[in-house]
């Protein structure tokens, strides 16, 4: 086949290699799964510490400590090693919003604490909050109509 | 056609240089995981620490490079030549690497930027001024870091996410090539400027699709300029294709009746172990660079090989472009060295 300008893309598209979506979607959920029991454990044991917190006060508590353990990770060099492989899995929990934050402040910290690191901080995670406000405020919106 | 300055054009493009500038000293300086690779034991130093204890990355950037030149300087020295110019880039926003590399080394700058293909630019145009006495010696130099580009065109280095199977690893790594007028060294005898070539790649990720056309539409018209084919050449190297690039390269070479497959080597596929780890291989500027002023010279020096082609090849693409949906233009230069 000749391979010309006008079927180079498919050609190419043909010669890429795939992503392995068994082993990668395997590893993801292994992972995502483990964080999430973590989560679990903490919730079990937030509840037995502190027995007078209403549960939406418990999933306070274990949000914040999954969020510290994702920032600590991020900054031992640690979770992106574990993103390398577990993709979505490492991503999708709140430690991987938590390493969206920490990593491009740690990044940055050398162009000063105002325009590097506090600026920088939300490079990744700032679309997520932007579309996931909007979002929650549409189905809000939702609701609101159809309990009218 | 010839010119006053008794060059010749071969062909439409070709430059065949009269006085064949030699290539008297190449030094170069890679990263821990290039020095890891095969071609490790070619390299002039390996590098332990990659931040080389400076505060930034692009500090650690530009120690590279300052050191690739301080030794080509230091060596051309020992050989009783001063030298008087330096060409060279990088990959980093308006090419600080270089030009703030430059500020200590009290020389005049022709500071480039062609991307992955600006260490053939600059040997391009460092031999062009020796062979019209226009420079007496000239330092041609590039750089990259990973980290430093990392930051520029990707994601910050300890964000977790997952590496797509078609993405380069950035060479850690410079190189330095003294160009001067005679004497017993390998002699650049031709070069070809590479037109941009587009044929409408857009993933950023996939630069080895990307710039395998331009390296082809450089080596075809080559070819066809100078009358040969990869039969007369012992080596043809490209700059940064990856694996996946250059496969695309020799299956468009051979489409084009120029087969290379059994003459050819891609630089940015050798830099690195083949593990699954390292997906296509090397890239940046310093990829080509370190290894045609290490493993590559070498071989050339040694007369292990005669003649030569080196087409570095360069993804002309930027963050801006790339996040307005613009496909990816690319350049390949050639230089023809003969030992």
């Amino acid at each position: 086949m000749k391979i010309s300008h006008n079927n180079y893309l498919e050609y190419v598209t043909r010669k890429c290699p795939k992503t392995q979506e068994g082993q990668t979607l395997l590893w993801a959920f292994i992972i995502g799964g483990a964080i999430c029991s973590v989560g679990q454990v903490f919730h079990d044991i937030f509840e037995n510490l502190f027995w007078t917190y209403s549960e939406d006060q418990l999933a306070m508590v274990v949000t914040a400590t999954m969020i510290f353990i994702g920032s600590t990770l991020t900054g031992l060099g640690v979770y992106d090693k574990l993103g390398a492989f577990a993709g979505a899995g490492s991503m999708i929990p709140i430690t991987g919003f938590a390493n969206s934050v920490v990593s491009p402040a740690l990044e940055f910290k050398s162009e000063g604490w105002i325009y590097g690191l506090a600026s920088k901080m939300f490079i990744i995670a700032g679309p997520v909050i932007v579309y996931g406000t909007l979002g929650a405020g549409l189905v809000g919106l939702i609701y609101f109509f159809i309990y009218l | 056609m010839q010119n006053q300055n008794n060059n010749i054009l071969q062909g439409k493009r070709t430059i065949v240089l009269q006085n064949q500038p030699r290539i008297i000293t190449a030094t170069s300086i890679v990263g821990p995981k290039e020095g890891q690779g095969p071609l490790g034991s070619f390299f002039g130093t390996v590098i332990e620490d990659d931040k080389l204890n400076e505060k930034t990355f692009e500090k650690a950037e530009r120690t590279l490079l300052h050191q690739a030149i301080e030794e080509g300087v230091t060596e051309a020295k020992k050989l009783g030549k001063d030298v008087s110019m330096l060409i060279g880039g990088d990959l980093l926003n308006q090419n600080i690497s270089t030009s703030f590399t430059a500020r200590e080394m009290h020389l005049p700058l022709i500071g480039l930027y062609s991307a992955c293909s600006t260490m053939s630019e600059s040997l391009a145009l460092g031999a062009i001024l020796i062979d019209g006495g226009y420079g007496d010696n000239i330092a041609c130099a590039t750089v990259s870091h990973f980290s430093s580009a990392e930051r520029q065109y990707r994601t910050p280095l300890e964000q977790g996410t997952q590496r797509p199977p078609l993405s380069q690893w950035t060479v850690t790594g410079a190189g330095c090539a003294v160009l001067s007028k005679e004497g017993d060294y390998p002699k650049i005898s031709k070069v070809h400027f590479g037109e941009v070539v587009d044929y409408g790649i857009i993933d950023a990720n996939n630069m080895g699709a990307a710039m395998a056309p331009a390296a082809m539409t450089t080596l075809v018209k080559f070819f066809e300029d100078t009358n040969t084919s990869a039969s007369d050449f012992d080596l043809i190297v490209t700059g940064d294709l990856g694996v996946l690039g250059s496969e695309i390269m020799m299956d468009l070479m051979e489409d084009r009746n120029f087969p290379i497959r059994d003459k050819y080597i891609d630089c940015g596929t050798e830099i690195y172990e083949k593990k699954p780890s390292f997906f296509q291989g090397g890239s940046g500027a310093g990829c080509s660079a370190s290894i045609f002023c290490s493993y590559i010279y070498q071989k050339l020096v040694k007369k292990e090989i005669n003649r030569m082609l080196f087409l570095a090849t360069g993804a002309l693409l930027s963050t801006t472009s790339s996040l307005q949906g613009e496909s990816i233009p690319s350049i390949s230069h050639l230089v023809e060295v003969i030992s």
